[in-house]
């Protein structure tokens, strides 16, 4: 099933509805990287709060997600992991390190505001 | 109380089969009868050997209360009760035993002893006690049995085949009901104490504190990384502060738990700092190689909650001297 991916403001937001194939992440890890650049998007959030289970696949995609989402020059962030998958994801030992996550799509989307807030900041200090 | 043929029947020795299947058919429960039916061709079945000692122990059951109710004041049984409760729960016991003996469920009396656990166990009354009661009543009664068929030492012997079975059986019965009904008990004041172990607090707005105070058991661990986790998802935390200075030592095991409990919080979008950590402490987490980048660590309660004030951007200013005595 295909993630659809909307876009707000200056972020894109992909919401993922139901359990993902292999391929279906592959797929919304293509379409972001691709999309991200194109409509010049300088946050990408990806809401996983309808899984119930997150395996090593799935971390790693969407850890691969963020680390190419950086190097395109826009920031991730994971939002909505559940507390019983969240747990079950650390035990097995699935950390998603270096990656951004939030509590929902309002937390991330704050957490992407404040991000710009800082980079504007420091832009204007080069000056 | 026992009706006039079962006093006939009784001070008859020896009853004919005849006899038998006649009460059985008077009698109101249908079960027996159904027994009676079935085995009539034989002489002496165990069901009609019940019923005969049954209307026995009706017969003299005010005497045979009173034995039992005495035999258990001698032997300092059940102490925590006054003599009125004694003889009323002697009453109950005794007439759910005859029953039992009579209808061969022990459903009823299962509920009978787990409703008398509940009223006895807050008042102190020990296992032995209760053991000690029901098997009082049975070796009373086996007397009375002696008594009565001292005569006729085969008949003796028939009535104590079906008499024995049964009461071991209500004894076990009475026995284990007490049990499971303390065991119950006891699991529900765990389940209390570890409910009130682990409280979730929240102190400001989006901060979180968890005070934990005894040691961490395995149980105790994954019922805590629960409610943290719950916790930040309901108070939609950014920054939890898990204090354990009340916490002697931790294992291995649940310190790993403990850093994995950080993890996951992590992955909510909420930050940990844990505070208090004893020497003790500190040396496992470093004997077992915690990756301490991950733990964000302050010395005490009152640091962690300024670190986490700080990583939410409130500033906490002195408005004015404090006064000693407010007026």
């Amino acid at each position: 099933m295909q993630v659809p991916i909307l876009k707000q403001g200056a972020y894109l937001i992909a919401t993922v509805q139901s359990a993902l194939t292999d391929e279906d992440l592959k797929q919304l890890r293509d379409t972001l990287v691709l999309q991200v650049s194109k409509v010049r998007a300088r946050g990408v959030i990806v809401d996983v709060t309808a899984l119930d289970v997150i395996d090593s696949f799935a971390t790693r995609t969407l850890r691969d997600v963020a680390y190419m989402i950086r190097l395109r020059g826009a920031e991730t962030v994971i939002v909505g992991i559940q507390p019983e998958v969240a747990f079950s994801m650390v035990k097995l030992g699935l950390t998603l390190e270096g990656v951004a996550t939030s509590l929902d799509l309002e937390e991330g989307l704050a957490y992407l505001d404040r991000k710009g807030r800082n980079h504007d900041q420091e832009v204007r200090a080069h000056r | 109380m026992p009706p006039k043929v079962i006093l006939l029947q009784h001070t008859q020795e020896v009853s004919t089969p005849v006899e038998h299947v006649q009460h059985s058919q008077e009698g109101p429960m249908s079960g027996s009868r159904d027994v009676a039916t079935v085995t009539q061709a034989r002489l002496e079945t165990t069901a009609s050997r019940l019923r005969e000692l049954v209307a026995h122990l009706r017969h003299q059951r005010a005497q045979l209360r009173e034995e039992w109710a005495r035999l258990i004041t001698e032997a300092k049984l059940l102490t925590a009760m006054t003599k009125e409760e004694l003889f009323a729960e002697a009453t109950s016991v005794y007439d759910n035993y005859v029953e039992a003996l009579e209808t061969g469920t022990y459903e009823a009396l299962q509920a009978y002893a787990r409703n008398l656990s509940e009223r006895i166990i807050p008042r102190g009354v020990e296992t032995h006690e209760v053991v000690g009661i029901v098997l009082l009543l049975r070796d009373v009664l086996a007397r009375s049995l002696f008594a009565t068929y001292h005569e006729d030492f085969n008949k003796l012997n028939r009535i104590l085949d079906a008499y024995e079975p049964a009461a071991n059986r209500i004894a076990a019965t009475v026995a284990v009901g007490f049990v499971q009904e303390r065991e119950r008990i006891i699991r529900e004041q765990q389940e209390a104490i570890r409910e009130l172990s682990t409280p979730v607090l929240q102190v400001r707005e989006r901060l979180l504190i968890l005070p934990i105070i005894g040691v961490i058991d395995p149980q105790r661990a994954r019922q805590l990384t629960e409610q943290l986790l719950r916790g930040i998802r309901t108070n939609r935390a950014k920054v939890v502060v898990l204090d354990i200075t009340g916490v002697p030592y931790i294992d291995s095991p649940v310190a790993n738990h403990l850093v994995q409990t950080v993890e996951a919080a992590r992955l909510l979008g909420a930050t940990v700092i844990v505070t208090g950590l004893s020497p003790e402490i500190a040396q496992t987490l470093v004997n077992i190689g915690v990756d301490l980048g991950k733990m964000n660590t302050v010395g005490d309660l009152q640091g962690g909650i300024e670190e986490a004030e700080r990583l939410l951007g409130y500033k906490v200013v002195l408005m004015q001297e404090p006064v000693a005595h407010p007026a």
